[in-house]
């Protein structure tokens, strides 16, 4: 059976043929190092809001500690380095800061980023390593004052679920904005991004917490967004299934297209199901925890962008004429 | 407000590509990369067949995705004739607007920059016509202003059946093709 | 949304050009970043090269840099507009696979090593084997092979050496039998450009003539116009081609048998009494006789031959007479394909003077040229022997020397031996048939020396190689063109040309002089001689140097407008029924042979042009290189589909005689009949100094090894290979 149309086209840019492929691991990582700050970001603002406070005199990765803020600025540091290295005008990069654009998620994107940074420096000093107490005494009038007062930490704590939240979803509407490539073309985008992020952070906290029952808290949390971020992929596939033609071929591309391994193994059973099942197994007392499924969790954190921006660059409106 | 725009008669066009070849000419593109190109659609059987060619670039839209995503505003629509232009001094490389195009009409410099057709505004702004369009042999190309009444692209649309590529995409192209 | 000044934007563009011209196409290639001249815009017409249609163009230099080549407007040619091989034309220049200076073979024949000398020690050189030839075989011994304007200068210095031996390919390899054919019946060849009005067709017929791919300018701005004025376009054609895009009728005929077609349109018009009845009974002669014998050529007869139906047979010939006398059967070009060429081309003769088209508004118009005398130089001497390549006029109607019969004598030594050739911007290895006879040639010669700009696979061959600058880079011979509006034009150059590159006439006029022939060069300078030409026709060269072209007013070019009809046959008038052929032993009105078929399960090769490329000279055009970098094999979709291909596939092609291609790309589609492939001429290089070109795409001609000579002119039918795929693993 032939196609009745056989169309050629002379256009053979590198960046477009045969499909766009623009942005590489770069991108991805970005993505998965954005989705991760934005769980911590949520999840330590969230302890913060609830009064939580570090019950050790050091520096932990409980959710109450300042020891995930701190990673939180590794990771959004090295998700910014990746980004300016996609780049292909790097001196330029400024010019990001010189205007907002109210239509465009990426110029949201630049600003949340740089909020980013005092909301984790703001959480940071609600607890503030040792270390940085002794190379600094000055901040230690700064730190009395706001560890007195329960409002800045509650505040602190609700600014961060806010950035967090905005800083996870955008990216979600950056891709789901791009029209031009239907596999991104769905709302659940974003909430998807936010999900997986929370379930990335959640998993490493679980795994990192010092905390026991914070552990099994954590873990309990990481199973619901994990099972959240089931669903919401499966909805993201039927609602491109039963969109327009353009959106199934696009969807085909996971369902028996050239993505179709790496997405079901990597994404869904690796980095969803069988942690799912680990966890809910620990949780429910039949083995003990380990770092298997945190280290799964986070893989298929990874998984999901790489396979969702490769993909989707895969995706294209066909020619009908 | 002028809306620049085109009007291709593709029973005329016979995909010769003194466009694409006047276009790098003019605008010094980089080795490999064009800022328009041609498509060769044949359909049927043979020998009941047909072939339509149709010379493409940038459609310069009237709701350019590519503006919108933009995050720095290089990516603008010129003030006058509303075409899509890139002020490349402004351009970060982000490369969304190489992804929002539905017709993959653009292209990154070497140099790290996004760049597509331009409409030749520089010739334009003399007086000119676009490179492409002054160098058609088959002179199947018109230029000119959508929305003056009097204009040769506005007659030719109002007289004859037409179409824009993917205009279910929604950006509202400006490079129509005569059928 | 943020939008910028028109002031600003201004200033951007500026430094944006200077930018994209120093990181764009051109300017990055190494070395050859011309010096910084003055700064500004420079512009100076000239007439194209790139093809032989010679449109007239301006080129614009920009701050000393070459940018671009537009047609001038005046040109009557192009009217403004060049096709994309002329637009490409700075290609041309910026090649950085041009030959650059004077090269000796420093081993064996077609190893490709060489040599750098001085122009001096090269033509030296060559002057010494030259006149040794001279000394012990005559100077009918030399035998010059050119193609195009640029040779003008080196057939001048052939002659005053001594030999008659001159010819260009496009005779025996191309429009030779359509200008015999034409010449037969009408008295007149048909040239180019084609003297063919098909602006004001109101009905065209194209035998397999591809007008859109075969890029000549003004014939595809005349199909364009026609196509807009909703002209009825009859197409004959194997491959559904973008001519037959645009066609009202589109027959995919069978190879080979368009003859058969023709009779049975002429047999309809004659029987339904649908010609011009008036027009052949003041101008034909013979037409009784014609009628008789074309009697038995229905469209029933046909049919099986061809495999078009009897009624599209009549339906579209009653179409032709619909709209005569402006119904013009195109003549075509590349006419050289099953060796019965120069009958069929008589046949179309015949049909359009059925038509009626001859002289007529819509047909064919009579040309005129201006009258630019020459310079005056002594008489040639006289050869002491005829021309080498049609001993005793075996092919009794050739009108101009048949390449391949000087191939045939460098070979066999009879009627007398040929030593040496020099080849002017033709590549020999793929113009001419079987390039095993071409090596076999040039192995018996004493001298071969090639002059060109690039170095392809004759110059591979050579014993000294010339490197020519392009036309961008040299003046020239004046154009004095013969068409609808007489005019003259110059060639003058633009820049200066890279590296040690020379133009033709200078080259010509060095080895003259060093030949001893300084009376045939009386001339110091070029502008010299081009001054004085144009003198003599009360121009000069200043004049020219600044317009490019001059034309004169369209003179009365159609019968309608006072043209008196005049046939330079032996009857005076359209030989329908040709005495002179029936005298020679052929047929006086054209009968049809089915063309032998091809070995089962092979295709018969079919080959084209495409409008980015010229031959096979412009594959390391770096501009030319990125419209289209390889060719493609054509193979019908529902065959591939058989044969598990694919588009995209890389196949080889094996012919009939063992002969296997480079791997080329497969193209399956429906576009093709399924007997037959196609490709475009002029890639699969193999000549290691076209690095860009190099083992792009597959040789067409490198398949060609079977030919069939047309026995009135000597004209090599190509399309009688044929060919079976192989993938490549």
């Amino acid at each position: 059976m032939h196609p009745l149309t056989e169309l050629v086209s002379t256009a053979h840019s590198p960046a477009t043929d045969p499909h766009l492929n623009v942005w590489g691991w770069e991108i991805p990582v970005y993505l998965f190092l954005g989705g991760f700050t934005a769980g911590i970001m949520v999840l330590s603002g969230w302890a913060l809001w609830k009064g939580r406070r570090n019950p050790r005199p050091h520096t932990t990765f409980a959710l109450a500690s300042s020891g995930l803020f701190i990673l939180g600025l590794i990771l959004i540091s090295l998700g910014m380095l990746a980004l300016f290295l996609d780049l292909g005008h790097k001196p330029y990069v400024w010019r990001l800061y010189l205007t907002i654009k109210p239509w465009s998620p990426m110029s949201w994107g630049a600003w949340i980023l740089l909020l980013v940074y005092p909301v984790l420096v703001a959480g940071i000093l609600l607890d503030p390593p040792r270390a940085l107490m002794r190379r600094l005494p000055s901040l230690r009038p700064l730190v009395e004052w706001v560890g007195a007062r329960a409002a800045v930490r509650h505040a602190t704590g609700f600014v961060s679920i806010v950035v967090g939240v905005a800083l996870g979803i955008y990216t979600g509407i950056l891709l789901s904005a791009l029209g031009a490539r239907p596999l991104w073309s769905s709302a659940l985008l974003g909430p998807l991004f936010l999900v997986s992020g929370l379930s990335t952070s959640a998993a490493f906290a679980h795994w990192a917490s010092p905390e026991p029952e914070e552990r099994v808290e954590l873990a309990w949390l990481d199973n619901l967004f994990l099972t959240i971020e089931l669903g919401l992929v499966g909805m993201l596939l039927i609602g491109l299934l039963t969109a327009t033609e353009a959106h199934a071929e696009a969807a085909r591309l996971l369902l028996g297209g050239p993505y179709t391994a790496v997405f079901w193994v990597g994404v869904v059973f690796v980095g969803i199901l069988l942690p799912l099942v680990i966890q809910s197994l620990a949780v429910t007392h039949r083995i003990i925890h380990t770092p298997i499924a945190p280290v799964l969790v986070m893989l298929g954190g990874l998984a999901l962008r790489f396979v969702i921006v490769a993909a989707g660059q895969h995706s294209h409106w066909p020619r009908l004429s | 407000m002028a809306r620049l725009g085109m009007v291709i008669d593709t029973r005329r066009c016979v995909g010769c590509m003194d466009c694409v070849v006047a276009c790098k000419t003019e605008n010094q593109t980089p080795e490999g990369m064009n800022r328009d190109w041609i498509t060769y659609a044949t359909k049927g059987r043979y020998p009941r067949l047909s072939l339509t060619i149709q010379s493409e670039r940038c459609n310069h839209c009237d709701e350019p995705p590519c503006v919108s995503c933009c995050p720095t505003g290089a990516s603008h629509v010129h003030d006058w004739g509303r075409v899509v232009l890139v002020t490349k001094e402004e351009c970060i490389g982000c490369k969304a607007c190489l992804a929002s195009c539905p017709y993959d009409a653009r292209y990154v410099h070497p140099d790290g920059y996004a760049d597509k057709c331009t409409l030749c505004i520089h010739r334009v702004e003399q007086g000119q016509d676009p490179a492409c369009v002054s160098v058609c042999p088959t002179r199947c190309m018109h230029f000119g202003d959508l929305d003056d009444p009097e204009s040769e692209v506005a007659r030719l649309l109002a007289s004859r059946t037409h179409h824009a590529v993917l205009p279910e995409a929604g950006t509202r192209p400006r490079i129509f093709y005569l059928e | 949304m943020n939008h910028v000044s028109r002031r600003r934007f201004l200033k951007i563009t500026g430094a944006g050009a200077g930018v994209a011209a120093a990181a764009g196409t051109l300017g990055s290639l190494p070395g050859l970043r011309a010096a910084k001249g003055p700064s500004g815009i420079r512009r100076v017409p000239t007439f194209c090269d790139l093809c032989f249609w010679k449109c007239n163009a301006i080129a614009t230099v920009r701050d000393g840099v070459l940018w671009k080549v537009e047609g001038n407007p005046d040109d009557p040619l192009s009217r403004g507009r060049l096709c994309p091989r002329g637009t490409g034309g700075v290609g041309a220049h910026f090649d950085a696979d041009r030959l650059r200076a004077p090269l000796l073979r420093a081993s064996v024949r077609g190893e490709e090593k060489w040599t750098e000398v001085t122009w001096d020690q090269a033509l030296a050189h060559v002057a010494e084997k030259l006149l040794k030839i001279k000394a012990e075989y005559g100077p009918e011994a030399v035998a010059l092979f050119s193609h195009g304007v640029g040779g003008s200068f080196l057939r001048h210095s052939i002659k005053a050496f001594g030999s008659p031996n001159s010819a260009a390919p496009s005779f025996a390899q191309c429009r030779g039998p359509r200008d015999v054919g034409f010449e037969l019946t009408f008295g007149e060849p048909i040239g180019s450009p084609e003297r063919t009005d098909i602006r004001n067709a109101r009905c065209l017929v194209l035998i397999g003539s591809h007008l859109g791919e075969n890029m000549h300018n003004t014939q595809v701005q005349e199909f364009a116009d026609a196509i807009g004025s909703g002209a009825s376009v009859i197409v004959a054609d194997p491959r559904f081609s973008v001519a037959a895009s645009k066609a009202k009728h589109y027959l995919p005929i069978k190879p080979g048998t368009d003859l058969a077609l023709l009779l049975a349109w002429m047999n309809v018009l004659v029987r339904e009494g649908l010609y011009d009845r008036e027009y052949v009974a003041a101008h034909g002669f013979g037409f009784e006789a014609f009628a008789a014998e074309i009697q038995p050529f229905t469209p029933e007869w046909a049919w099986p031959e061809t495999g078009i139906e009897p009624e599209t047979i009549r339906e579209t010939a009653r179409e032709m007479a619909r709209y005569r006398p402006a119904t013009l059967v195109h003549p075509g070009r590349h006419a050289t394909w099953y060796g019965d060429d120069a009958q069929r081309s008589r046949a179309i003769a015949l049909l359009n003077a059925l038509l009626g088209s001859w002289g007529r508004k819509g047909g064919f118009y009579q040309p005129a040229s201006m009258r630019v005398p020459g310079y005056p130089y002594p008489p040639y001497p006289k050869p002491t022997r005829g021309a080498v390549d049609n001993p005793g006029e075996r092919y009794p109607f050739a009108s101009e020397a048949i390449t391949t019969g000087i191939r045939e004598a460098t070979i066999t030594g009879k009627p007398y031996p040929v030593k040496g050739w020099m080849v002017y911007a033709t590549n020999l290895i793929q113009a001419l048939p079987d390039e095993r006879e071409t090596i076999k040639a040039i192995q018996a010669l004493d001298l071969l020396v090639v002059i060109d700009v690039v170095g392809s696979e004759i110059a591979g061959w050579a014993d000294v190689v010339l490197p020519e600058a392009t036309y961008l880079e040299r003046y020239d011979e004046l154009n004095v063109e013969l068409f609808r509006e007489p005019f003259v034009a110059l060639r003058q150059p633009v820049v200066e040309p890279p590296a040690d590159q020379k133009p033709n006439w200078w080259i010509a006029r060095e080895l003259a002089l060093k030949l001893g022939l300084e009376a045939y060069y009386p001339w110091k300078t070029i502008e010299e001689y081009l001054d004085h030409r144009l003198q003599g026709a009360g121009m000069s060269l200043a004049a020219l140097q600044q317009r490019g072209v001059v034309a004169a007013p369209r003179p009365a070019v159609y019968y309608e407008e006072g043209v008196v009809p005049a046939f330079s046959t032996p009857s005076k008038k359209i030989e329908f029924y040709s005495v002179q052929l029936r005298d020679k032993g052929f047929d006086p009105v054209p009968r049809f042979k089915r063309p032998a078929a091809g070995p089962a399960g092979s295709f018969r090769l079919l080959f084209g042009r495409a409008p980015v490329h010229t031959f096979s000279r412009t594959q390391t055009n770096p501009v030319l290189a990125q419209a289209m970098s390889e060719n493609e094999v054509w193979l019908n979709a529902d065959v591939a589909e058989r044969a598990g291909l694919r588009t995209g596939d890389r196949v080889r092609l094996r012919n009939q005689d063992g002969v296997v291609s480079n791997p080329v790309r497969l193209k399956a589609t429906q576009a093709i009949r399924p007997d037959c492939v196609y490709m475009v001429h002029g890639f699969g290089h193999t000549a290691k100094g076209l690095r860009r070109a190099l083992g792009k795409g597959a040789s067409d001609a490198q398949l060609v090894t079977r030919y069939a000579t047309d026995p009135l002119m000597g004209g090599t039918g190509m399309n009688v290979n044929f060919v079976t795929l192989e993938r490549e693993a």
